[in-house]
């Protein structure tokens, strides 16, 4: 695939247990199924608290099935993704080469709002998802590639800080 | 897409046998669902105690099931998963689903 990783992931302290991960799957359902059972497995994920490997599982569907849905809406292509792991924190990258985001930029991701007699939403629930459940969430096109980075949030670790999660 | 149903006392009581309703399963799903909840059952519970994962898409054939039967019926849900729950209730769309920890009794089957 035509998309390069950056060299360098700014991760703080070097000494505590890493794993990285690099995937290359096709942008399909099917595919993003199979890669996110895959990153699932792995030895970045499969260590996670419960809760935390569910955190990672819907964030990551939702970036990819959003790739596979708007990106590569209208020409095939491959998704790139990394995994890196430090301790409990876990940073992601993900590349394509379809389609640029709409304006250049992420959605907001705002649910909508919902009164008695409205038609219930089947979808735009994704970005709220991602934005919810991920920090550090950036985009970059660049080269005709798409980029997305994102940290996960650890329930544990906010836990842990004393940090109220809802 | 794996759903069985099974009628009893009023209540239809829709079985998920797959682990996760997804992008690559969601029409799937809501094709299956039209076709099982043409029952006039009253009472329609979805029981999810076998789907460890659900996405936005699985959310929304979800949320396309309750339409189908609406006005008249509601669909409630069963056996939420910790994962599917935090969907749920991130989106909100928890308070707007009845949902029961467990099938309602009667209608449970072991295993």
């Amino acid at each position: 695939m035509a998309c390069g990783m950056p060299d360098e992931l700014h991760l703080p302290d070097r000494g505590s247990p890493s794993a990285e991960l690099r995937l290359t799957i096709d942008g399909t359902p099917d595919a993003v199924r199979d890669g996110l059972r895959q990153m699932q497995e792995s030895a970045v994920l499969a260590q996670l608290a419960e809760a935390d490997r569910g955190t990672a599982e819907i964030v990551l569907a939702e970036a990819l099935n959003n790739i596979v849905e708007h990106a590569y809406a209208r020409h095939a292509g491959q998704i790139e993704v990394v995994l890196r792991r430090q301790g409990q924190r876990v940073d992601c990258q993900i590349s394509d080469t379809g389609l640029p985001m709409p304006g250049g930029k992420l959605p907001a991701g705002h649910l909508q709002l919902l009164r008695p007699g409205d038609d219930l939403p089947e979808g735009g629930f994704g970005w709220h998802l991602i934005r919810s459940l991920s920090a550090d969430l950036h985009y970059q096109r660049q080269a005709g590639c798409n980029r997305l980075s994102f940290r996960l949030i650890s329930e544990q670790s906010a836990a842990e800080d004393g940090i109220v999660s809802h | 897409m794996e759903l069985t149903a099974e009628e009893r006392g009023g209540i239809l009581v829709v079985r998920v046998r797959k682990d996760r309703i997804d992008a690559a399963g969601a029409i799937q799903f809501k094709d299956r669902m039209r076709e099982l909840t043409r029952s006039t059952a009253p009472r329609v519970v979805l029981d999810m105690a076998q789907v460890a994962f659900l996405d936005s898409s699985g959310l929304g054939a979800v949320v396309a099931a309750m339409k189908a039967l609406a006005p008249d019926r509601k669909l409630e849900l069963a056996g939420l998963t910790p994962t599917v729950q935090k969907v749920f209730r991130l989106t909100r769309m928890d308070s707007v689903f009845v949902i029961h920890d467990q099938v309602p009794d009667g209608l449970r089957h072991a295993g």
